[in-house]
């Protein structure tokens, strides 16, 4: 086995790196210490966190790649090993049983047979639905015991999910009656709701998970694809896809947001003139067709340049890295135009004066007295932008500016399958599905922003 | 405020002309027409002939910039940027891939566009004032936090479910109408009204969310606790009071957009088969046929622009602290 | 008969209770004034009248009857209908309490409607003294200065023709000689129309000019309700006594002014005994046992005068005045050499217009001011909001580069910052801290930009030791302390760097005033033991008269009468500063001032970008005559100290 890091990769494990050395830092900030108590009661913003951090678990698993040692075949010299060069993850690995039961075609949620008739190779030809290679298999050809077995199986997940669960909430209560021992009555109480929504939303996704878990041993759960892939899978895969989308874009955006916003508000002048200028023009490309031409572009880069990628898998990252890139680039103009504004407020702070009455050079007013008071900003453009940035790329994907097709992403799980809404009966599972989790990502990040605006903006303090 | 608006307007021109240069470098720059040509060929067969033959059909095979092989005012003009890019300005956009002329193209697809984008405006910005304007009457009550948890949860749907959704429910279960086409007239509005319904309801969740936002800022301010002292009930404080003053940001913030009504939507138009301008940036985008999308960015732009304009001048004439100062 | 009857009306905001238990009357035709510092629960009261309170608070108990109707049962609709046609109110700040796009005759008009008004707009406007009253009701809020907003707001407030008008903080807003103009036509029109007043104030100056009855109120309660007379003559809670002893004014010169320790508690607080017992001088272990019932002081003549106090019989009846500390003045020397030269010094703002932003005209914000000042000593700059006293400040420290002039420190002449000499405390305690840093970085920041050596630490320890807060403070963020407490913090930030002058941007002028009385006291203390000079920028007569050596009038930037405080204040010679002097409503002991002549000014001040020709001041000036009018005055020396810039001064 072999590790791969991928560019995508090492800037999401930069980001996480940033997340916690933040959150370490934060802790030592009073200011933020509240804030972020804030959020930490609200029972919403704790549920949406659970959720998201579930996702968070998918995407990191999604993000550890290697590839594969091929077994010695004769003829190879010894002393050197030969890798696969398919790059797998970690969660590929967890999910290898589904990866890799891949039926024919297109076969319903938790069926047994495809969707399509076919000819039967054996047996008076004639066309019927032919058995999954996969799905039931384990029922053998007597199919009575279908419904039944499917019932077991929810019933057993069930007992999985609360199994797991019961841990988690004997821990919770330990917490809560040592706090409640040290602080006397009721001090504890302000994260009460807080705790109980972590508790049922865990209690709820380890219930969804089991039942899964238990499905999936013996069915498509989700169904399959055109070629035959599990969409549990592709949905799953999905998620990385969507996670870097929404936070590596605003990561790249961010240093060049925040210098030139601030820049512009403080220094004044020329600079901000020409800063503004550059912004106006940026904006003023409508940005779908900024993004179209920049991607096509970006392809003909990558079409006439295939000895830089080792791998289809390196080609694909540069392509979502790239879409990132170009995402970014379209979208700092909002930051940067909000944080001049609010730089301009600053710079007449009479604390900034103050400074200057000292002979404070600009920089050190720059690093001291005014990023610091924009990082609240920063904070929630950043949680703001993230739901919209993966609904963004769903759309964009479908209109072939998105990521690589070979990207398994929620947006070429969907343009892959309006083709065959046209179908009668209507193949819907696979949209169903990528739907459905970029619903659950998408609401939970939203949650999750609007209790960070409400603690971190000044104006709903008091 | 002439001199206000005269200043506003010559200060568009360095940013057209940005807005130029940026799509010259990004198409001409950035690639060159030779590997552009590969691409589109296939990069595996494809000969220097073929390459050739490709550009000149485009006019591609002219010098970025200066034509030292021609003599006086054309060793300006027999540029690809004068060909390609200052002919913008004039309008001469040159012709697609499939020999049509652009400006052509785009003056006989602006009335679909428009044909669908102009109800989604307006019906759009009414209902979602009318339902943050509810939701602020009864702020602080269940039917506010409903409907609060409404909107996020429609802000939180992908815009393909809403069409999808929307195509599937209304025109292949109910049949009410046409799956998707278009046809000009009065027979246009059975193709329009459900394109126009799905959008609208696609972006009602952010707008009622941000709207709200405004009316409860302007409902904190002290000069509607003056007009509570008046005796005023609270519907003539919200409908005098609050709405005239929370328009303004809203106005303005939408009079940007109203140009932009003319490139119609891409999702929309392409899901619903309207021949419109939204369709045709996407059927270029995929065809890959970069003198279409370099209009559409130029034309894009100048709308935009445009907006900016009407903005500012929106301003002075809603706002009486901007007019008469 | 009373109009207006409270009982025990209490405000609960979950469970706090920011107005607990308040009780009065006030008659027809007479005005009850609310006194007390800011977060007392004044405005709250006057609020839950209106059942106007905001959407978290409610009315958590007593009963308010309005001629003889119980408030608490009216239904919705009739409760509007009374507002602004039974009891008006105007507020603070006439600036946000205008629609900004409704035009000022329509919004006026909104209340006629109502409730039937018989005057119209224009003639409203017209009774509360509003010039050219038909072009001006077509105008929107923002074509109208401050004082002309407040008056508008009056209007408004008339058009009901109400029977109870509420005053919350009516002129706290305005300059002092619009506040004069806007008082005395609150008066006027409350004897024409026999209305009742509420007049809400932390003003007791304010209160003393305007008031019948005065309830004084502390931490949700009122402590002491007595007829006007009696309570500036005989006021009995330790609290309103307190208030007196804090004023600064010119008999304090010498001493101290007594303070208040600490600060009003916040609304959440929990009371077992008196509310006032934690800042107390007279607390005795029995005030915090129970909460003091009401004391009647009768005088026999049938004025009531109540206390909640249990100590009130055994104190002295006379205000405590400070024990007066002289504390050596440092006697200005003649011939000394200066600190502080400022000669002509200009701020001119270019004013752009058309399409090519061509420069046609400039705001001279600061026109040839020219200054002195020796060190130990305070130089006050007095003037009204825009005169270009804070520009003149800071274009001292170079933190506006001047345009014109010079400043020369210690005879040396000034090209820039020159920040070891000079620094600045300004206005707003609150935004003259960084919330983001801890107060010991706010105090290092001169030191390590100045690369101070030493042990910084200790310094700081030492620093906040002298400017009266704990040593272990430097750990704490702004947001920790009160109003006052950053003040000191800005104190000591600007002493850290060892100045030699202070420029005091108007420092006391957002505190309250048993506040202000502690940071001028120690304004006081460190400028007699370091030798501080200091610029004392303010609009405060009283606090210019405990504090100042010199003062220096601006008006429309430039000084137009300087010299000793004696001087400037006892014998004004210019018709502004007289106007000025006159407009300060002063705590007198009797009613017997009231009735004195005063110089009340007309009109607003002018625009500094349009100043008008000859002396700026002539159009408001009541003994204008035609050389006024054509040539702006050169300095008259009256004394070897005194100048005064007017035609009239010779």
């Amino acid at each position: 086995m072999k590790v791969v890091i991928l560019w995508s990769d090492a800037l999401l494990f930069l980001l996480l790196a940033l997340v916690f050395i933040g959150g370490w830092w934060s802790r030592r900030q009073a200011h933020l210490r509240d804030a972020w108590r804030k959020v930490g009661a609200s029972a919403t913003a704790m549920a949406a966190t659970t959720v998201l951090a579930t996702f968070l678990l998918v995407g990191v698993l999604d993000s550890l790649h290697y590839r594969e040692r091929l077994p010695d075949v004769g003829g190879v010299p010894a002393g050197s090993t030969n890798y696969s060069n398919e790059v797998l993850s970690a969660l590929d690995a967890v999910l290898s049983p589904l990866r890799t039961r891949s039926e024919k075609t297109y076969s319903a949620p938790l069926a047994t047979y495809l969707f399509a008739k076919e000819s039967l190779d054996a047996g008076g030809g004639g066309r019927d639905f032919p058995r999954l290679r996969h799905g039931g298999a384990h029922l053998g050809a007597q199919l009575d015991g279908h419904g039944g077995d499917i019932a077991m199986r929810v019933l057993k997940g069930l007992g999985l999910g609360v199994a797991l669960w019961l841990p988690l909430w004997f821990f919770a209560r330990r917490k809560k009656l040592m706090r409640s021992g040290i602080h006397g009555d009721g001090a504890g109480d302000t994260a009460g709701p807080a705790v109980g929504a972590v508790l049922v939303t865990a209690l709820v996704l380890l219930l969804i998970a089991g039942v899964v878990v238990a499905l999936a041993q013996g069915y498509h759960v989700l169904g399959t694809d055109k070629v035959g892939q599990d969409v549990l899978y592709l949905t799953l895969k999905s998620i990385r896809t969507g996670l870097l989308i929404g936070t590596l874009t605003t990561l790249i955006m961010l240093p060049a947001a925040v210098l030139l916003g601030m820049l512009a508000g403080y220094v004044g002048g020329w600079v901000d003139d020409a800063i503004q200028y550059l912004y106006t023009v940026l904006n003023s490309i409508p940005g779908v067709l900024l993004i179209a031409a920049a991607v096509l572009m970006m392809q003909v880069i990558i079409d006439t340049h295939p000895e830089w990628f080792a791998s289809s898998a390196e080609r694909a990252d540069a392509r979502l890295l790239a879409l990132c890139l170009i995402l970014g680039v379209t979208s700092w103009t909002g930051l940067a135009r909000l944080l001049r504004g609010e730089t301009l407020k600053l710079r007449e702070m009479d604390y900034v004066q103050a400074a200057q009455a000292f002979g404070v050079g600009r920089l050190a007013i720059m690093l001291r007295h005014i990023l610091p008071n924009l990082m609240h900003i920063v904070l929630i453009a950043l949680v703001m932008d993230f739901s919209g940035l993966v609904l963004a790329e769903a759309v964009l994907s479908y209109v072939g500016i998105g990521v690589d097709p070979n990207t398994i992403s929620f947006g070429t799980m969907i343009n892959a399958a309006r083709m065959e809404l046209a179908r009668e009966p209507m193949v819907w599972w696979s949209l169903a599905a990528a739907f459905a989790f970029m619903f659950a990502l998408v609401l939970a990040a939203n949650l999750l922003a609007d209790a960070v605006r409400d603690a971190f903006d000044p104006r709903n303090a008091g | 405020m002439l001199a206000y608006i005269v200043r506003r307007l010559l200060y568009a021109i360095p940013i057209l002309i940005g807005v130029n240069l940026i799509t010259f470098a990004l198409f001409f720059v950035v690639n060159s027409p030779d590997d552009m040509a590969r691409m589109q060929l296939g990069v595996k067969r494809v000969t220097p002939e073929a390459i050739e033959k490709w550009k000149v059909e485009r006019g591609y095979d002219k010098p970025l910039l200066w034509n030292a092989q021609a003599g006086g005012a054309a060793r300006a003009t027999e540029t690809i940027f004068f060909q390609k890019s200052a002919k913008m300005f004039a309008f001469d956009f040159g012709r697609a891939d499939d020999g049509r002329d652009i400006a052509r193209e785009i003056t006989t697809r602006m009335m679909p566009s428009l044909a669908v984008a102009i109800p989604v405006f307006v019906l759009g910005l009414f209902s979602a004032v009318s339902f943050a304007l509810l939701l602020v009457y009864f702020r602080a009550s269940y039917l506010d936090f409903a409907g609060v948890v409404l909107c996020v949860a429609m802000m939180s749907v992908s815009g393909l479910f809403y069409i999808i959704g929307g195509q599937w429910l209304v025109s292949k279960i109910w049949h009410l109408v046409p799956i998707s086409g278009y046809a000009g007239g009065l027979d246009a509005a059975k193709f329009i009204i459900l394109p126009v319904v799905i959008s609208v309801i696609g972006g009602i969740g952010s707008s009622t969310r941000w709207y709200r936002t405004l009316f409860l800022e302007e409902v904190s301010k002290d000069y509607v606790r003056t007009a509570r002292a008046k005796g005023l009930s609270e519907r003539a404080v919200l409908f005098g009071h609050v709405l005239r003053n929370a328009l303004i940001p809203i106005l303005t913030g939408v009079v940007v957009l109203i140009p932009l009504l003319f490139m119609g939507s891409l999702l929309i138009e392409s899901f619903f088969g309207i021949p419109g301008l939204g369709s045709y940036t996407i059927d270029a985008i995929n065809a890959q046929d970069f003198a279409v999308v370099r209009a559409m960015v130029f034309i894009g732009s100048l709308l935009y622009i445009v907006g900016l304009l009407l903005t500012d001048i929106s301003y002075t004439l809603v706002d009486p602290r901007v007019r008469l100062q | 008969m009373s109009l207006l009857t409270v009982r025990d009306l209490s405000v609960a905001i979950g469970q706090a209770r920011p107005v607990d238990g308040v009780s009065f009357d006030i008659a027809l035709g007479e005005t009850f004034a609310l006194l007390g510092e800011s977060g007392c629960g004044k405005s709250m009261t006057a609020l839950a009248l209106m059942r106007l309170l905001p959407d978290a608070a409610r009315i958590g108990g007593g009963q308010v009857a309005f001629g003889g109707r119980s408030l608490a049962e009216l239904p919705e609709s009739e409760m509007r209908s009374l507002r602004g046609g039974g009891m008006a109110m105007i507020f603070q700040e006439p600036g946000t309490s205008l629609n900004p796009v409704m035009t000022v005759g329509r919004q006026i008009r909104e209340s006629i409607d109502l409730h039937g008004g018989k005057l119209g707009a224009v003639e409203l406007l017209d009774a509360v003294g509003i010039p050219d009253a038909p072009r001006r009701a077509n105008e929107y809020p923002f074509q109208l200065s401050g004082g002309m907003k407040q008056r508008a707001m009056i209007a408004m407030a008339l058009a009901g023709a109400p029977k109870l008008l509420i005053a919350d903080e009516p002129t706290t807003a305005l300059d002092v000689t619009i506040q004069a103009q806007v008082l005395d036509l609150l008066r006027e029109l409350q004897r024409e129309r026999r209305m009742a007043m509420l007049l809400i104030s932390h003003d007791l100056g304010v209160v003393s000019r305007m008031s019948d009855h005065v309830g004084v109120m502390y931490a949700g309660q009122l402590v002491e309700v007595a007829p006007r007379d009696r309570f500036f003559g005989a006021a009995a809670h330790p609290y309103s006594r307190a208030l007196f002893a804090a004023l600064p004014d010119s008999s304090r010169r010498d001493g101290e002014l007594a303070s208040i320790p600490g600060s009003v508690p916040p609304l959440t607080a929990i009371f077992s005994g008196c509310r006032f017992a934690d800042r107390c001088a007279e607390v005795r272990p029995a005030c915090r046992e129970a909460p003091p019932p009401w004391r009647e002081l009768g005088d026999g003549a049938g004025a009531q005068h109540m206390v909640r106090c249990i100590r009130v019989g055994e104190l002295p009846m006379a205000a405590p005045m400070a024990a007066a500390e002289k504390s050596a003045l440092a006697a200005r020397r003649e011939g000394a050499a200066a600190l502080l030269q400022v000669s002509d010094l200009q701020v001119h703002f270019p004013i752009r217009r058309g399409v090519l932003q061509r420069v046609v005209g400039q705001v001279r914000a600061v026109d040839g001011v020219s200054l002195e000042l020796q060190a130990g000593r305070t130089l006050a700059l007095v003037g009204e909001s825009g005169c270009g006293k804070t520009t003149a400040g800071k274009a001292i420290l170079h933190l506006q580069p001047p345009t014109g002039g010079s400043v020369r420190l210690d005879g040396r002449q000034l090209g820039g910052l020159a920040p070891r000499a000079m620094q600045m405390v300004f206005q707003d305690p609150y935004g003259s801290l960084n919330p983001r840093l801890r107060v010991g970085e706010i105090i290092a920041e001169g030191m390590r930009a100045l690369a101070i050596g030493g042990d910084h630490s200790r310094r700081i320890a030492g620093l906040l030791g002298q400017v009266g807060l704990a040593a272990d403070m430097a750990g704490r963020y702004p947001h920790e302390f009160s109003g006052g407490q950053r003040q000191r913090v800005a104190i000591a930030r600007a002493l850290a760097v060892d100045p030699r002058l202070l420029v005091l941007d108007e420092p006391t002028s957002a505190l309250d005033v048993s506040v202000q009385a502690q940071i001028l006291n120690l304004l006081r203390e460190l400028q007699g033991r370091l030798g501080l000079g200091y610029l004392f920028i303010t609009h405060n007569i009283a606090v210019v008269d405990f504090l100042a050596h010199e003062v220096a009038v601006m008006y429309l930037g430039r000084i137009v009468e300087r010299g000793r405080a004696e001087e400037v204040l006892r014998a004004p010679r210019h018709p502004y500063t007289q106007a000025l002097l006159s407009a300060v409503p002063r705590v007198e002991q009797d009613g017997e001032m009231r009735g004195v002549e005063r110089v009340v000014l007309q009109g607003d001040m002018p625009s500094p970008a349009n100043p008008p020709a000859g002396c700026h001041f002539h159009p408001r000036c009541a003994l204008a005559v035609a050389a006024c009018r054509s040539a702006y005055p050169d300095e008259t020396r009256l004394t070897a100290t005194h100048a005064v810039r007017c035609h009239l001064a010779d």
